[in-house]
């Protein structure tokens, strides 16, 4: 859908050379970027957030396809907005949260007006630096060229496959390290009967971070997790039911 | 004719510091995150300009790490929010001082 999107904008662009359906296009796309952007700060439930968010994603799609990019719009709208989208949907229902957080409750005194200063000025200050000097410095097509007689994708895989390939099986490892990462946080922790209250493991419940072990794990008694001898964390993690 | 790069890079710096906005100054964490999602589509949005303006296809390869990188990220960092809500029934970025010494 969004290469064939590509191929008649390209066409449109190539043929006609009609600089407003460029303009055109950029100029509707940053307008749904930025609100989407917008809204993602300021919506107050985070579903509204999540949605926001997938209507930035789709606009940088767009833009990735004004500029001859379309394997790399196809990716984002699969992987942003089809999965990681998903997965903060996912887990928005899944813990309940989908209720409206109070915007005027400002713990940190300060906090927000030195916040929007700092990023105003940082903002200002970078769009004025692109203004008095040159956005585009640097060498080109120094790890290959990007247009070319071959397609996009044949141009990304070979220097995928070829100048980037020690990044490219990094980033294999660091997707098998993720993986073993979210199975060890999402496993619950092992219920443990203590048949004696620890002092000292009263005392560090006074220090607010009260377990409950209700939720945790007691209406799922997995057979293996609670066979386990006491967790490694000790008496920091397991507060228990003394 | 296409667009200038110039517009392009603007609209990353813009958007990327609503990003940064976001995450100074919200408290739900998983808002947070997404806001993080922002800066990172910023950042992959001025590399794929600076790729068509140098003609480099490194700047599109590194978008592709940028997405896999990014996808790691949420999925190490959603465990953790979901790990630290099975412990505590709300989690907003100021109740999370369990650590605190």
């Amino acid at each position: 859908m969004v290469t064939t999107l590509g191929v008649v904008l390209t066409a449109l662009t190539t043929t006609v050379h009609p600089s407003w359906v460029d303009v055109g296009t950029f100029s509707v796309s940053a307008a749904i970027i930025l609100a989407g952007a917008i809204g993602v700060v300021v919506a107050r439930n985070p579903v509204h957030s999540a949605l926001m968010l997938v209507m930035t994603l789709f606009g940088v799609a767009v833009l990735f396809v004004l500029q001859r990019d379309p394997f790399l719009a196809a990716v984002q709208v699969i992987v942003y907005a089809g999965a990681i989208v998903v997965l903060f949907l996912f887990v928005i229902m899944f813990l309940g949260v989908d209720r409206e957080e109070d915007v005027a409750l400002e713990p940190l005194r300060g906090q927000r007006p030195l916040a929007i200063g700092l990023v105003v000025l940082g903002t200002t200050g970078l769009l004025l630096l692109g203004q008095v000097s040159r956005w585009t410095t640097g060498a080109p097509h120094v790890a290959g060229l990007s247009t070319g007689p071959e397609s996009n994708v044949y141009l990304l895989g070979r220097s995928v496959y070829t100048t980037y390939l020690f990044p490219f099986e990094a980033t294999a490892a660091l997707l098998i390290i993720a993986v073993v990462g979210a199975v060890v946080l999402a496993r619950r922790p092992p219920v443990t009967v203590n048949p004696d209250p620890d002092p000292d493991t009263g005392a560090d419940a006074g220090v607010g971070t009260v377990a409950d072990p209700a939720p945790a794990g007691g209406g799922d008694p997995v057979g293996e997790l609670g066979g386990q001898p006491a967790p490694a964390a000790g008496g920091m993690a397991e507060e228990g039911p003394a | 004719m296409t667009i200038n790069a110039d517009w392009y890079l603007a609209l990353s710096v813009v958007l990327f510091s609503i990003g940064a906005l976001g995450v100074l100054i919200r408290r739900n964490v998983l808002v947070m995150f997404m806001c993080v999602e922002l800066m990172l589509n910023a950042a992959n949005l001025a590399f794929v300009t600076f790729a068509r303006q140098l003609n480099d296809i490194g700047g599109q390869v590194l978008v592709f790490f940028v997405l896999v990188v990014a996808a790691a990220e949420v999925v190490v960092g959603l465990g953790i929010v979901v790990a630290i809500f099975r412990r505590r029934a709300n989690a907003t970025a100021d109740d999370l001082h369990a650590m605190k010494g």
